[in-house]
């Protein structure tokens, strides 16, 4: 293993204090283990709060800010938050007007994001949870623990922060969240594996010319291997599986983002981009808004998700609005 | 069962998983992510610590305050899972220094079903249950049939290990695993095998 830390266990420590130094319009508790808005609580807004493992930057610490997440709670490397941080942050930002809590739908975020909900509940506080599983990689049904969030994750957390910022109520803002979900679906691939600081080797080895085909964000291998394909074959395989679970019509507009894992080069990726508007274009769909670039990462894994989320106006509206965070900033 | 044994059985379970991190961390990456032994291993490595530092009011009190600690500190799913099965273990027992075996079996059961309350898996599922119920229903059939405990605590030892050794042809349909479909068949499951540590630990210290 290379990288720059210093030690294994003391790696999202210090990056918070990196991310803390780098960004002094964010407040980061050290102790309770939170990011948040240095102007939070806001007084009559409703606050958004999301978290899950560390791993996934900029996810969620670096899209705290005006317009998107109130608080993000870091966990270790690919191990979901606990509720007691959980429960700090929904306290530190709450302004009255509720709390979202955005939670990615993996057994250990929904266990320990139900138990903070549950504590701040016993607190007088009102919560409302907006699940994301978007990945279609996963079959939803009794077999697994359903559908994983992914890349949509960003869009809920854009698209619902913009909402709570101009005002929007608690269950308009949950709502909308769950309504870009609802219209969201993803499929991912990698070409190599992560690997965590505590593991310090890849999760898995794959051979030259392999691919693993339908992974999550998390270095488990996904639902089976191939051989490597041209970037236009993948596409179509990818967008096909997404249209299939989530169809869109001819004329519809959507949203598409095309994701890095944290280690495929931008020309890769618009490489990709390129592909996905070929495609969408020949199937008469049209592209409103895009996103090339690495947003929910799976550490130093080669590997990329394509995104589509079919978008109404106001999704399209609310994804305009100004946002002022780490890792995504425009209008303000 | 007292206080003291009680303190000695969760002592031997942070000795085990931080023993076995690299093994659990390596059934962890074949099927899930990897990170199964550093967890359990700070989260145990914290319930010593509170062992160090507290007077207890009794054995419920133990299991308790090591299940809030285990919540409180490891995170993903076993975090919440092993925590809530020792507070609910801790809580079905009586007050006092001393608990007596039926009543430990009550209490094995209710963190079971706890765990079972909170996970929503079924035996089979290749997940902790399918460690932890073979243990438990042991633990019960030694104690019903007049056994003491380090006959019981072996019985439910051998049980959890023959259920997390069954474990490996099993398709994964709870928890991470469960993405990868049938490739997670082939694997023992990392949960289970955590869960035989514990019932082991509890088998090593009660030995004569």
């Amino acid at each position: 293993m290379k990288k720059f830390i210093n030690e294994p266990d003391d790696v999202v420590a210090e990056a918070l204090a990196g991310l803390a130094a780098a960004h002094p319009e964010l407040r980061v508790d050290a102790n309770e283990r939170y990011v948040a808005r240095s102007d939070a609580p806001r007084q009559g807004k409703v606050a958004l709060v999301s978290g899950g493992g560390s791993g996934h930057e900029p996810l969620h610490g670096g899209f705290v800010g005006p317009g998107m997440l109130d608080a993000a709670c870091p966990g270790e490397i690919f191990t979901s938050p606990v509720p007691d941080q959980i429960l700090a942050a929904t306290k530190a930002v709450d302004g009255g007007a509720g709390v979202v809590h955005v939670v990615k739908n993996y057994t250990g975020d929904v266990m320990n994001f139900q138990l903070a909900a549950e504590l701040a509940a016993d607190e007088g506080l009102t919560v409302e949870t907006v699940l994301v599983d978007d990945d279609v990689a996963v079959e939803n049904s009794t077999w697994t623990a359903g559908r994983r969030g992914t890349g949509a994750t960003l869009l809920v957390e854009k698209i619902a922060g913009a909402l709570a910022e101009e005002g929007g109520k608690l269950g308009e803002v949950a709502a909308i969240g769950r309504e870009v979900n609802a219209a969201s679906a993803s499929f991912a691939y990698a070409l190599t594996a992560g690997t965590t600081p505590a593991a310090g080797r890849p999760g898995f080895d794959l051979p030259a010319d392999e691919i693993e085909v339908g992974v999550g964000i998390h270095g488990e291998p996904g639902r089976r291997r191939e051989k490597l394909r041209p970037a236009r074959e993948l596409v179509r395989s990818a967008l096909d599986a997404i249209l299939e679970a989530k169809p869109v019509d001819r004329g519809d507009r959507v949203i598409v983002l095309v994701n890095g894992l944290g280690g495929t080069p931008l020309i890769e990726l618009y490489l990709v981009y390129g592909e996905v508007a070929t495609v969408l274009a020949e199937r008469g769909i049209e592209i409103g808004r895009r996103l090339v670039g690495n947003y929910v990462t799976s550490l130093d894994m080669a590997g990329l998700s394509i995104t589509v989320t079919r978008a109404t106006g106001e999704m399209l509206r609310l994804f305009d609005a100004p946002v002022r965070t780490p890792g995504l900033r425009w209008g303000a | 069962m007292d206080v003291v044994l009680a303190t000695a059985w969760l002592r031997a379970v942070a000795e085990s998983v931080t023993a076995d991190a690299d093994e659990l961390t390596k059934l962890d990456s074949a099927i899930g992510d990897g990170d199964h032994g550093v967890n359990l291993r700070r989260g145990f490595t914290a319930v010593t610590a509170l062992l160090d530092g507290t007077a207890f009011t009794g054995v419920g009190d133990v299991f308790v305050r090591a299940g809030g600690t285990l919540v409180s500190r490891v995170g993903g799913a076993s975090g919440p899972l092993y925590g809530s099965a020792f507070r609910a273990l801790g809580k079905a027992l009586p007050p006092g220094p001393v608990v007596s075996l039926p009543d430990l079996a009550g209490a094995l059961r209710a963190g079971l079903d706890a765990v079972t309350r909170l996970g929503g898996a079924a035996p089979g599922d290749k997940t902790i249950v399918d460690a932890f119920r073979p243990a438990v229903a042991a633990f019960e059939e030694a104690v019903a049939g007049g056994a003491a405990l380090p006959e019981a605590a072996a019985g439910a030892a051998r049980a959890a290990g023959d259920g997390a050794r069954a474990t490996i042809s099993l398709t994964a349909r709870k928890g991470r695993a469960s993405y990868l479909g049938e490739r997670s068949a082939g694997h023992q499951d990392p949960g289970a095998t955590s869960t035989w540590l514990i019932f082991q630990a509890l088998a090593d210290v009660t030995a004569p």
